[in-house]
């Protein structure tokens, strides 16, 4: 499988070179990085910023899947819709607190990842492809027809309401840094999977699978937990962005946001840890730049698709491993 | 007269099955050319959709640019599509045959994305009107319904692109040509024949068959930007329920959810939009490789 094992090699690479002579120098740039974000906010706009990181996490969540469990879902916008569309009806209509919409929010989409999950995992590659983007589009259906979700309207003025009883999040750096809170939460959640024994199990599966399963694991096991666990993240990125744009749309849930989750993280790297963080800050960058221009937005997306598929796989994470990282591709 | 049948009007359904029966000649008409590209290519080729809108607008751009009418319009808006198509496959497509196939639905995904939004840039979203030929206006009282004549016209068109095409792919020696290019490319070439070029023709003819779908489509519904995005979706899901192993298999399962989405607009007309998708989810629950299918 030539799609994986490029970012395969990478990703064990790493693994075994992690905890030898790079450990303190990736310490010490984990906290470079740590101390921008805490005090980016008084450089740029904290709006945006919240954006990028929800995105961040998003694309994180899908790259889970196809990175590490070699699964292309072309329908993640479902998982973070529809987390969206719970939190900003818990929030508005249920008067809940922000912190137990997100959760209700992650726990839908949960829910319905164990639903599609259990259904796109009898197939693989392509078939899986388009067996999670058609059972997206049911969502899309649904958040159209239903009405709790008000069809085109969508949940509009979502109070962003007070974080524990403590922190106002209309203020916004306490909103900012909830958002940096969760992002890091998920990320850690990532990392840990990643490097874990079932992430171990997961890249095995990826490489070879019927030889995974002559060891005696049961893959779609793995699999489904995977997928259940790429989709609960999602979940929690569109429940975090509901409450930061108060907004739920029917955006969140079209096919073009699951292509777009796909961009950011074959941007940023599939298969690296940071590249969709990577891919997720330039393609909402770059959207916020053509909204000024009278460039139409789907035609430069759609040439950046076509470019990276065609010249640059590796993405930007991946290409930096490639280059200055040598020695974790003899892994 | 008759009275209802289980409570419904006779008119009201024999008018929702003739566009359940409509709706799936389009599906039939798409996955047939899915499925043709995907034998020989190994890709899913996700600018379908958009290519079948390119269809309908190259029809409407004939008439009202050139004023040239549908009979032409039906041959050349395929050929320039078909054009079109080669020159995606030379130069695109083919740099990727050696790579996983996923490349291939990503790369037609953002090709999608560019077609679509030039003709939306160029043109905006809403629809454009494009008459019905003067041969097929009015229609046949049938009895029991009223049948429009161009409704009829492209059930049977569409029927007859469909056979032939399943003849020629089964029953002529360059439809044997091409099955054994499926199988076994290698060994094909070995013997002389000219696979790329096949491949090339291949992926023409399917996209040709989705410009032919769009021009067949235009004075159905309206000309617009928009009119594949969601359609290649669902397409997608008669694929998926159908399985990719079959061309015949691929048209059945085209007209038969045609005419069960009409059916449940009669009676439960909140899930229309959604029976395609939930029967793909049941299928998969039973016979994971689709009716038609075969393990690979």
């Amino acid at each position: 499988m030539s799609l994986h094992s490029q970012s395969g090699v990478q990703a064990s690479g790493k693994a075994v070179h992690a905890p030898a002579a790079g450990s303190t120098l990736a310490r010490v740039g984990a906290l470079a990085v740590l101390v921008a974000l805490l005090a980016v906010p008084f450089l740029l706009y904290p709006v945006f910023l919240m954006k990028v990181l929800c995105f961040a996490l998003f694309a994180c969540a899908f790259n889970l899947l196809i990175g590490f469990g070699g699964l292309l879902s072309f329908g993640h916008a479902a998982f973070f819709g529809s987390a969206a569309y719970v939190t900003a009806h818990t929030v508005k209509v249920w008067g809940l607190s922000p912190e137990l919409g997100i959760l209700l929010g992650t726990a839908a989409s949960a829910f319905l990842g164990i639903l599609f999950g259990s259904i796109a995992i009898r197939r693989q590659g392509i078939y899986f492809a388009m067996i999670t983007l058609a059972l997206s589009q049911m969502v899309f259906f649904l958040a159209l027809q239903l009405p709790f979700t008000h069809g085109e309207d969508g949940i509009q003025a979502v109070p962003r309401g007070v974080l524990f009883e403590v922190f106002d999040l209309n203020n916004p750096l306490a909103m900012y840094y909830t958002v940096l809170g969760v992002f890091l939460i998920g990320f850690a959640i990532i990392w840990r999977t990643v490097h874990s024994p079932f992430g171990q199990v997961l890249k095995a599966i990826r490489e070879n699978e019927p030889r995974a399963i002559s060891l005696g694991y049961r893959t779609e096991r793995y699999k489904l937990m995977a997928f259940v666990l790429s989709a609960t993240l999602a979940g929690l990125a569109g429940g975090t962005k509901a409450i930061v744009f108060q907004l739920a749309t029917l955006t969140d849930v079209t096919w073009q946001m699951s292509g777009e989750v796909v961009l950011m993280t074959l941007l940023g790297g599939m298969g690296t840890l940071t590249g969709p963080v990577i891919g997720a800050a330039l393609v909402v960058t770059l959207e916020n730049y053509l909204a000024a221009t009278s460039l139409p937005v789907p035609v430069v997306i759609g040439c950046i698709f076509v470019v990276c598929v065609l010249v640059f796989r590796r993405g930007i994470a991946g290409e930096i491993q490639a280059r200055f990282g040598k020695q974790s591709r003899s892994g | 007269m008759m009275g209802t049948i289980f409570g419904i009007p006779p008119q009201a359904l024999f008018g929702q099955l003739l566009l359940g029966l409509i709706n799936g000649s389009f599906y039939a008409l798409l996955s047939l050319g899915l499925a043709v590209i995907f034998g020989m290519l190994n890709v899913i080729n996700f600018a379908h959709g958009a290519l079948y809108m390119m269809g309908a607008f190259v029809a409407w751009l004939l008439l009202t640019q050139l004023g040239i009418g549908y009979w032409w319009a039906l041959l050349l808006a395929p050929l320039v599509v078909g054009l079109f198509g080669v020159v995606l496959e030379k130069t695109l497509l083919s740099r990727l045959y050696k790579l996983d196939h996923l490349y291939g639905l990503l790369l037609t995904f953002g090709l999608a994305l560019i077609v679509e939004g030039a003709f939306r840039h160029q043109y905006g979203v809403s629809g454009q009107p494009y008459p019905i030929p003067d041969a097929l206006k009015g229609g046949q009282n049938l009895g029991f319904m009223f049948l429009p004549n161009y409704r009829g016209w492209v059930v049977v068109a569409s029927l007859i692109v469909c056979i032939s095409t399943w003849i020629a792919i089964e029953k002529t020696k360059l439809g044997a040509y091409l099955r054994a290019a499926t199988e076994n490319p290698v060994l094909v070439q070995a013997f002389g024949i000219n696979v790329p070029r096949m491949i090339t023709l291949t992926y023409a003819f399917g996209v040709a068959l989705a410009g032919l779908a769009g021009v067949l489509a235009a004075p159905i519904y309206q000309v617009s930007p928009l009119m594949g995005s969601n359609l290649i979706i669902v397409v997608f899901a008669v694929v998926v329920i159908g399985g990719m192993g079959s061309i015949l298999g691929a048209v059945l399962t085209g007209y038969g959810l045609g005419l069960l989405e009409g059916l449940t607009k009669v009676f439960y007309p909140e899930a229309s939009n959604i029976v395609v998708f939930v029967i793909m989810a049941v299928v998969l629950m039973i016979k994971p490789a689709g009716l038609f299918g075969r393990e690979r």
